[in-house]
């Protein structure tokens, strides 16, 4: 298994390398002179050439590329053009608000799913499960803006069940900020979801081991959590993994409107802002994560199938 | 063979009769489209940005109901324009955007994949990177990237738009259409044109693509679903259409309106948004159930 991971992990090295030049070719190559949006088009040329020089902006562009490469190798991703600050602090400090809603959004989010998702498919076809499969379909047809807008407005504000806006760091204090956003997450993900697991557990129900389960006079509960769960492990994983490496990043849309200090806010300001240094290490870092999820997703598939082998 | 195949789906798919109404919803939007492409909206006199208020001093928002504002059936945003006529002409938008996204996608997607998926080795080892490297990274963070800096070229607007989508969202048509092809390589009928002599572009564009078509057809819905939903919201965050009138900006106009309890802006943009995608949700899932019974 050791060389197994180790191949794939030197798999991934040419996926970042891809992702580094895709974001240096779109930001250092195509994007515009980050200095003159800092300094203001009435700078003088003395400061905009300081400040080039300090990001090494003055180099020629393999030069400036290899400077990149080096700071992802040694993961010092410089600092902030706007606020001065190490980049690996502002990342640092913005997983732990991302956290906090992803996590437990993302455990929400699966439970719910499979456990409608397995209400449709025991009961296909009679009225609860188009039910479920009307309201997801609906569900998925609203733009993820509505819901934040229309969550803001109508339930946070009118009613005044939830904070509207804003965010402390205490492990208790945040969390009344937090629940409109988890819930929004879970709402739309849902929506994505039942249909997803709902079509798993149908497939599953077709299989000869449940019809087997059945004859042998299992009860129906049993069948359900016992069987049928354990062989759709496979599909669930898939879709769990997905979320995981974006979990850290949280949701660049949600936290802004809910004015929410996560890497998905500092990600969205920074492009606003020009802050090519945070873009950069942000999609760096994702990325990474992401390709280490597929690895750790693999894995997983041979813990919970022996039929799955790792070569 | 093929032929049968495709009568058997157009059966399926038309005894369906939520898929049938879906695809009548869909139909009307694109001629909607097409009519403010054309201009018709304009020569009726009702053009998304004109006020047509014509109580100049006016600038308070008309609600329907209210005896001034009975031609406007959804009332006027805080401009005094249509926010009828504004839902309508962001159709245009919303159609524009998918239909291209998704023909190029689909296009791009379908030959590279099943170039990559029939020869294998090199190109195969190119087309497999270059899409693994496209989707690791989240693809909203990449799409804003990508339309802030097509934006500098193109200027902020559509044509940025299409840009900044069709070269991201090609990657799951051709993920998918290689793997078909990879299965369709050691079928009979392709060892059979190989063992004939036909040169290997044509196997590819006579015998693996034309295989692949029932991928293809619901990948082209979904592509279209997704880029309407992504323009909405690059527009709604400033960095899609400017000029044109999109149901993401209504949104963004809408979220200062709510505090004076005018839901009419919100409300036309999220149902005209809504019915369109729903539509195509229920399209894309008689299409799936039609044409690619097993997929999950």
């Amino acid at each position: 298994m050791g060389a197994y991971v180790i191949r794939r992990l030197l798999q991934g090295v040419p996926i970042l390398i891809g992702v580094t030049l895709i974001t240096f070719t779109l930001l250092n190559v195509f994007g515009g002179d980050p200095v003159v949006a800092r300094l203001g088009k009435s700078s003088t040329l003395e400061d905009q050439a300081a400040l080039r020089a300090e990001y090494g902006l003055d180099k020629p562009l393999w030069q400036q590329y290899f400077r990149y490469l080096q700071e992802i190798s040694t993961f010092d991703f410089g600092r902030s053009f706007v606020t001065r600050e190490s980049v690996r602090d502002i990342l640092a400090s913005g997983a732990g608000p991302s956290l906090s809603i992803t996590m437990p959004a993302l455990l929400l989010t699966t439970l719910i799913s499979i456990t409608l998702g397995m209400i449709s498919a025991f009961n296909r076809g009679k009225a609860i499960d188009r039910a479920i499969v009307v309201l997801a379909v609906m569900g998925m047809s609203v733009s993820f803006l509505v819901y934040i807008v229309a969550g803001q407005y109508f339930v946070a504000f009118k009613t005044g069940w939830f904070q509207i806006y804003g965010y402390e760091s205490g492990l208790v204090e945040r969390w009344q900020y937090l629940y409109l956003p988890i819930l929004i997450q879970v709402i739309v993900g849902v929506g994505y979801d039942v249909r997803f697991y709902r079509a798993v557990m149908v497939d599953e129900s077709t299989k000869l081991y449940i019809v087997t389960a059945y004859a042998k006079g299992l009860p129906r509960w049993k069948v359900m959590f016992k069987h049928m769960l354990k062989n759709a492990l496979i599909p669930i994983i898939t879709r769990v993994m997905i979320a995981v490496p974006f979990l850290v990043t949280g949701s660049l849309l949600i936290e802004s409107f809910f004015g929410i200090p996560g890497l998905g806010h500092r990600m969205l300001a920074a492009i606003d802002e020009q802050d090519y240094p945070v873009i950069k290490a942000f999609t760096f870092v994702i990325s990474s994560l992401f390709i280490a999820g597929n690895i750790v997703t693999d894995l997983l598939y041979a813990a919970a199938d022996p039929r799955v082998r790792l070569r | 063979m093929r032929g049968l195949r495709k009568y058997r789906a157009y059966r399926k798919f038309s005894r369906d009769k939520m898929a049938v109404v879906a695809l009548g919803v869909i139909v009307v939007y694109v001629l909607v489209a097409a009519l403010v492409r054309l201009g018709f909206f304009e020569a009726v006199g009702a053009s998304h940005e004109r006020p047509i208020v014509a109580d100049k001093q006016a600038v308070a928002y008309y609600t329907p109901g209210s005896t001034q504002s009975w031609q406007h059936w959804l009332g006027t945003d805080r401009q005094g324009r249509s926010i009828l006529v504004r839902a309508l002409y962001s159709i245009n938008v919303a159609i524009s955007v998918g239909m291209v996204t998704a023909l190029v996608a689909v296009l791009v997607g379908t030959l590279l994949g099943a170039t990559a998926g029939y020869f294998g080795g090199r190109i195969d080892d190119l087309v497999v990177w270059l899409y693994s490297t496209i989707e690791s990274i989240p693809y909203l963070l990449l799409l804003m990237v990508l339309s802030y800096s097509a934006g500098l070229y193109f200027g902020k607007g559509i044509i940025t738009i299409y840009v900044a989508f069709c070269a991201t969202f090609w990657t799951g048509v051709c993920r998918v259409i290689r793997g078909e092809a990879i299965r369709l390589r050691d079928a009979e009928f392709v060892q059979a044109a190989k063992a004939l002599g036909i040169p290997a572009p044509l196997i590819v564009l006579r015998h693996i693509i034309p295989n692949t078509s029932h991928l293809a057809f619901v990948y082209f819905s979904l592509e279209f679903i997704g880029a309407i939903k992504s323009e909405v919201i690059l527009s709604f965050l400033n960095l899609g259409v400017q000029k044109e009138a999109s149901w993401g900006i209504m949104i963004e106009q809408a979220r200062a309106e709510l505090a004076v309890d005018f839901y009419w802006q919100i409300g036309a943009a999220t149902a005209f948004m809504f019915l369109l995608v729903l539509a195509f949700n229920i399209f894309t899932d008689a299409l799936q159930d039609a044409l690619d019974p097993k997929s999950v």
